[in-house]
């Protein structure tokens, strides 16, 4: 469904991702982990253009968002186009991004009303849904900041999924979380992954990465150096590097 | 007392010019300053520099010399020489300088929205109008109530100025009155006057701020 081709992103010089090709096929749930500053999050932003990269190749089932010619131009897709293919994926923030001045529900039903022109009769019985599916109903009417960091996660969550994308991309989802808040928040994640969602998920929660996710990727200073099954990856990690930072995390 | 009452008319005519002033200038001036915050804070360079040159020469002249050069020296200025009365002279001149502080205001408001706001924005498919319209410009309004109320209310004083073109606002006409009556009774009612004004004003606000306090940021 994504294919990244030789990802190349330099930040003020700085070359953050040195050419990291990765194919993600419907259903996947692929875990990204690695060091902080490995460079998985701007992997992850520039796959739906929150980041422009500097070379390689972008395909979003197959429709190219960005590619690269011979003189070593990289060029996206038409603005217009380039935002109907980036909608197909869905984001969600480390730090929930939900917008302070609606209530929850209007959080969900806004991108369907103002992007996709759905009427509120037709948005609303399905943001309910999203919202029972969450566990949030009861908070319809809440605004962001009354909700707690994990109950907020999961309206980002039912925000994107309003959208109907086919694949989510998860930033550290938990990351800025209270540790006793992050299991509601994989909770949802994993019943996402068990209805079959295609799922790329940066993340430092390695029982999530192990028993969750079909694929493990591990990157290290802006390259890929490991991926692989998720019980293959745990059990026997090939690479030194992987070696020493699974036994960091684990 | 009864010197008050018969005070009364001629000053209340004073203030309804003041209060044509106010309005008018708060009309023009507010949309117009909101356009000219969007296109500074927009990608386009040249024009956002232009608005950036505009601002500088608006804040940084006085508002009378503003209205005189508008009044006295623009029929005289090539090519764009007309002359305008009066009172279209006073309120254009309030608009350009008035468009200025806002435009300042309103910048301020929206770069200090996040740019994690953009961003789901953005991943949601909304386009940059979009974002601005539904995301970013409804969370600046609240940000910028309490500038916008002190810019206001300097407003509501500022319209006295307008005596320099010979009108007759609450403070010119009580001014009359002080010089003819050798009383200075018709200045402790315009002062009143005066905070009638910025009193519905102070209290508007408050109650948008209380409207906006149902959500934090």
């Amino acid at each position: 469904m994504i294919v990244a081709r030789d990802i190349r992103k330099q930040f003020h010089g700085v070359e953050v991702l040195k050419g990291v090709s990765l194919a993600i096929g419907k259903g996947d749930v692929i875990a990204v982990i690695g060091p902080s500053g490995s460079g998985k999050s701007t992997f992850l932003r520039c796959l739906n253009h929150l980041e422009t990269i500097d070379g390689g190749q972008l395909t979003i089932e197959g429709e190219v968002l960005a590619s690269t010619d011979e003189q070593g131009i990289c060029r996206y897709a038409p603005e217009p186009e380039a935002r109907r293919i980036c909608r197909k994926m869905g984001m969600v923030f480390q730090h929930f991004n939900l917008f302070p001045h609606m209530t929850v529900l209007q959080n969900i039903i806004e991108a369907p009303l103002t992007v996709k022109g759905m009427t509120r009769e037709a948005i609303i019985p399905k943001a309910e849904e999203l919202l029972r599916k969450v566990g949030l109903l009861d908070k319809s009417a809440a605004y962001p900041s009354r909700l707690s960091g994990g109950q907020k996660q999961r309206v980002a969550i039912a925000r994107a999924l309003a959208m109907e994308p086919d694949i989510m991309l998860f930033d550290e989802p938990t990351s800025a979380l209270d540790p006793e808040l992050t299991g509601e928040v994989l909770r949802t994640m994993r019943q996402l992954a068990e209805e079959h969602m295609t799922m790329l998920v940066v993340t430092h929660e390695m029982n999530f990465a192990r028993d969750v996710s079909s694929e493990v990727v591990f990157m290290d200073q802006g390259e890929i150096v490991e991926a692989r099954p998720a019980t293959e990856m745990f059990a026997d990690p090939r690479h030194p590097r992987t070696r020493s930072f699974l036994e960091h995390m684990l | 007392m009864d010197y008050i009452l018969q005070i009364l008319g001629p000053l209340l005519d004073g203030t309804v010019v003041t209060l044509q002033v106010f309005l008018l200038t708060m009309v023009l001036a507010v949309p117009l300053g909101l356009g000219l915050a969007l296109v500074r804070v927009s990608h386009f360079r040249f024009a956002s520099g232009l608005v950036s040159g505009y601002i500088w020469l608006m804040r940084g002249t006085p508002l009378m010399l503003q209205m005189l050069f508008i009044y006295f020296a623009l029929p005289f200025v090539p090519v764009i020489g007309i002359r305008l009365p009066d009172f279209p002279a006073a309120i254009v001149a309030f608009t350009l300088n008035y468009a200025a502080y806002f435009a300042e205001i309103f910048r301020s408001g929206i770069q200090s929205v996040g740019r994690g706001q953009y961003e789901a924005a953005r991943v949601l498919g909304m386009t940059y109008g979009q974002t601005m319209r539904r995301i970013i410009l409804p969370q600046v309004v609240k940000r910028i109530l309490p500038p916008m109320s002190n810019e206001t209310i300097t407003l509501v004083k500022d319209t006295s100025l307008i005596y320099v073109l010979a009108m007759n606002d609450l403070l010119r006409a009580a001014r009359g009155m002080v010089q003819r009556d050798f009383t200075t009774m018709p200045f402790v009612v315009a002062a009143a006057f005066y905070l009638i004004m910025t009193l519905v004003l102070t209290w508007g606000f408050m109650r948008l701020e209380k409207r906006y306090a149902v959500y934090e940021d």
